[in-house]
């Protein structure tokens, strides 16, 4: 009975944002105020009927109801009850309900905190926002209906994979995606820009805290599974340049251009036809990488086993949306003028470098993901583009983001000079400078590039933030009340560029890893960055809906005892997979990491690792999407009162054009 | 102030600047990093130079894996075979977990000079355990030994009696 009801919500869904489609986007050509009123109505009835319907898919999972296709293959009663709900968005049909309500929710929180936007654009907005919902909720519904029966129902479920029965990944998929959608609000702006022909200050406003929730959450999304894959795959590797991979980079590489992009439409009035552009580019990376995962055109390790009708409805939906905003695009674009002038070097100069780094990446990464799906499908050639080829393009490419990354902060807004920029820089230089140099001596060259580029983005944010609460040139307690005073933005700008120098950091740190692969019998023991290994014992364990062999190793240096890291190996009775647990310990800028990865003749076999700078990759990305959302703290997104002044810039910015 | 002609220079400029370096780097790094994929049968039609990195799909053969332990270092030698050739593989490390006889593999590598032995640098681990990778999957079915209309392959103890099959007759 439940999923029958959760079933027709999904079928009420699909009329009502059917209905807030055409109310939002003809409602204010009609100049109907009932209409105006009733698209934001719509949206959180919207929210409200997908959101039960989804319950009702938990419920299901909950109570392990395996009558439900859904949840008789991805579930089961043994299953821990907390992998019992995240397994119904562990599969297929069921992540994609969670995307459609995701997609929903962010509808109706436009249309709850977007009552001091003009009317007629919230409507359009809130239109083309149903539009989108109603595609994909009808995909849901007619081709990966989440509430299927089948019967007679099994004894048992087949249980969740047991990879995915981790906390890392219960919580990474909702975590992503709501990174996705949430440049569906971008887009949904950007369409309803360009049907009223109008975009200045205010709609950079509106834009930018919705592009930068979706960027935090994208962010720690990516994050979160890169760790996961770090801890859960085995071999210590965070990141493949796998397809999957790469789709979830794309929007974020875009999504961090229209970021910094909205900047300039926001306070400059210019660049906006490239922003809106930006934002239709985002969400239809989004999108792809959502879907392309599920249309069986990727060849990867993460794809979900689709059928081929789910595949050829992706691929209309995903046609229908990123051709039919291209299309209004170049009717409608010219109508945006342009305003503001700027020279090269100037704030915005750099943030428009900024953009074509992040596109030119992007431009690369989704290159070198589509080339071998689609020369299969043209001339039937199977290859594949691996990691050497992405580390080769995107790793050059980021080194010229790196330097103006710690520059572009500190130049002046419309006109700058370069010198007075870089004098405050020096200190980052030398510094980046000796990091290098020592790290290449001692090392090699990769690791020195990176470190060096890492420390020179850590300290270009400090001292961005040392410059703006003049640190040491006026008294300290000045400062610190300066620091309090801030935007909360720059505050965040600078945490995000912080972050990102830590990620990078991290990564090149990890290049100096290194790692040992080796049976042990009890006692037998390895050598491996100055620690000794040493097996002393397996032995059995119980767990939940597992049982584990367990090794202890301890680890010693010089003979004294330092740690005992307990990796596992994890046998799931109802699926008869064997997975490894890794034993990670970390001091928060080393990891010690050891897998153990089977056994043989009473020994064990164990790869040992040891990571210099790990942590720093997901800590990085953790100080960025912090840094974000202090950034969406800031004064001028909760008050909508400047606003009114900021639209009525005086015409001086606009004469030249 | 700069003249709008001169400002669309600069912008022409930096982004001929951002998408020449791109398209240069995308050239040199295709050139040297597409590996292609091939089953077990078009390695014994092509076979490919030794040293040349490609890499080989298939299914485990049942009953051909075998580690052995020398100086502390695994090594795991197994047959991947697509039911009409099979070809000896060698890897040193520690295999995927979801690594087993029967099921569908991917590992990248090269030929071995001199013998016919495959040098596995990676050995792929697939998240499901009834996944098969799509280019196995296609190599199956041109070998006419599973065709995905007709159900899922078969179990996974029948393929070593394929390739024995193949080899008796």
């Amino acid at each position: 009975m439940i999923p029958e009801l959760g079933h027709f919500a999904l079928a009420l869904a699909i009329a009502i944002a059917g209905a807030q489609a055409v109310i939002g986007i003809f409602g204010p050509t009609m100049n109907d105020n009932r209409a105006l009123r009733a698209a934001p109505a719509l949206a959180i009835g919207l929210f409200g009927t997908v959101g039960a319907s989804f319950l009702c898919l938990v419920y299901a999972g909950i109570v392990s109801d395996f009558t439900v296709r859904n949840v008789a293959e991805y579930s089961d009663s043994t299953t821990p009850l907390l992998y019992r709900i995240t397994g119904t968005w562990g599969n297929h049909d069921g992540s994609i309900l969670l995307w459609c309500l995701i997609l929903t929710l962010c509808g109706a929180t436009v249309a709850t905190f977007g009552r001091n936007l003009p009317s007629s654009l919230r409507a359009r907005v809130l239109g083309i926002h149903g539009l989108v919902c109603g595609g994909f909720l009808l995909f849901t519904l007619t081709v990966s209906d989440p509430f299927a029966r089948i019967w007679p129902p099994p004894m048992h479920g087949a249980g969740v994979n047991p990879i995915l029965q981790d906390p890392g990944l219960a919580f990474h998929p909702p975590v992503l995606y709501t990174g996705y959608v949430g440049f569906s609000v971008a887009f949904a702006f950007a369409v309803a820009a360009l049907i009223e022909g109008r975009v200045d200050a205010a709609w950079g406003r509106w834009v930018r805290p919705w592009t930068l929730v979706s960027w935090c959450f994208l962010t720690s999304g990516i994050a979160l599974g890169s760790w996961w894959s770090y801890y859960t795959l085995g071999w210590g590797g965070y990141w493949f340049w796998d397809p999957v991979e790469n789709v979830a980079l794309l929007p974020w590489l875009t999504g961090t251009a229209l970021l910094h992009s909205a900047i300039i439409v926001e306070k400059r009035e210019a660049m906006k036809i490239w922003a809106v552009l930006l934002a239709i580019a985002t969400f239809s990376l989004s999108l792809c990488g959502t879907f392309l995962v599920r249309s069986g055109l990727l060849n990867s390790v993460h794809a979900f086993a689709a059928s081929p009708d789910q595949g050829y409805f992706i691929l209309a939906l995903l046609g229908l949306t990123i051709g039919g905003s291209l299309i209004l695009f170049t009717f409608r674009a010219p109508v945006l003028s342009a305003s503001g002038v700027f020279a090269p070097i100037s704030r915005e100069g750099a943030l428009i470098l900024n953009n074509i780094f992040l596109c030119v990446i992007a431009v690369v990464v989704f290159m070198g993901t589509l080339y071998p799906p689609f020369l299969d499908l043209l001339f039937g050639v199977q290859l594949s583009v691996g990691a050497p080829f992405f580390n080769q393009t995107a790793i050059p490419l980021t080194a010229p983001l790196i330097l103006a990354m710690a520059v572009g902060p500190l130049l002046p807004w419309k006109r700058a000079t370069l010198l007075p920029a870089l004098q405050k820089l020096w200190i980052a230089a030398v510094v980046a400078l000796i990091v290098a140099v020592i790290v290449d001596l001692r090392w090699n060259a990769v690791a020195a590039l990176g470190l060096g580029g890492g420390a020179w983005v850590v300290l270009g944010a400090i001292i961005d933030i040392a410059e703006r609460v003049r640190l040491f040139r006026i008294p300290l307690n000045h400062s610190i009340s300066r620091l309090f005073t801030m935007p909360r933005a720059a505050i965040g700008a600078a945490m995000g560029h912080f972050g990102f120098g830590v990620t990078v950091l991290g990564i090149a740190g990890m290049t100096l890893a290194a790692h040992v692969v080796t049976v042990l019998q009890p006692g037998q023991s390895v050598q491996l960055g100055g620690y000794q290994w040493t097996l002393n014992d397996i032995h059995d364990a119980p767990g939940p809906n597992y049982a584990k062999r367990v090794a202890d190793v301890t680890i010693s240096s010089d003979g004294h005892k330092i740690m005992v890291l307990h990796p596992s190996r994890r046998f799931f009775t109802a699926q008869k997979i064997t997975t490894s647990d890794a034993a990670i310990r970390t001091n928060g800028i080393n990891d010690i990491y050891a897998t153990f990865a089977g056994e043989q003749d009473g020994g064990g076999e164990f790869r040992f690792n040891e990571h210099p700078m790990a942590p720093e990759i997901w800590l990085g990305g953790l100080i960025m999407a912090l840094g974000g959302g202090i950034s969406l703290s800031d004064r001028r997104f909760r008050i909508g009162a400047p606003a009114r002044k900021a639209a009525k810039r005086p015409a001086s910015s606009i004469a030249a054009e | 102030m700069m003249t709008r002609k001169k400002r669309r220079l600069w912008l022409l400029v930096t982004c001929g600047i951002g998408v020449g370096s791109a398209v240069a780097l995308t050239l040199a790094a295709f050139s040297s990093s597409l590996t292609y994929f091939l089953a077990p049968a078009q390695v014994v039609a092509k076979a490919p130079a030794p040293g040349d990195l490609f890499r080989l799909g298939g299914i485990v053969q049942a009953g051909s894996v075998s580690k052995t332990v020398t100086e502390g270092q695994l090594l795991t030698t197994f047959r991947v075979t697509d039911g009409r050739a099979s070809i000896p593989v060698t890897y040193t490390g520690v295999l995927p977990d979801l690594f087993r006889e029967g099921q569908g593999v991917v590992t990248i590598g090269s030929m071995a000079p001199g013998d016919h032995d495959f040098i596995a640098q990676e050995v792929l681990a697939k998240h499901g355990a009834d996944y098969m990778p799509k280019a196995v999957e296609q190599a199956l079915r041109e070998s006419g030994k599973w065709n995905p209309k007709f159900g899922p392959p078969p179990p996974a103890s029948t393929w070593n009696d394929m390739t024995v099959k193949k080899a008796n007759g």
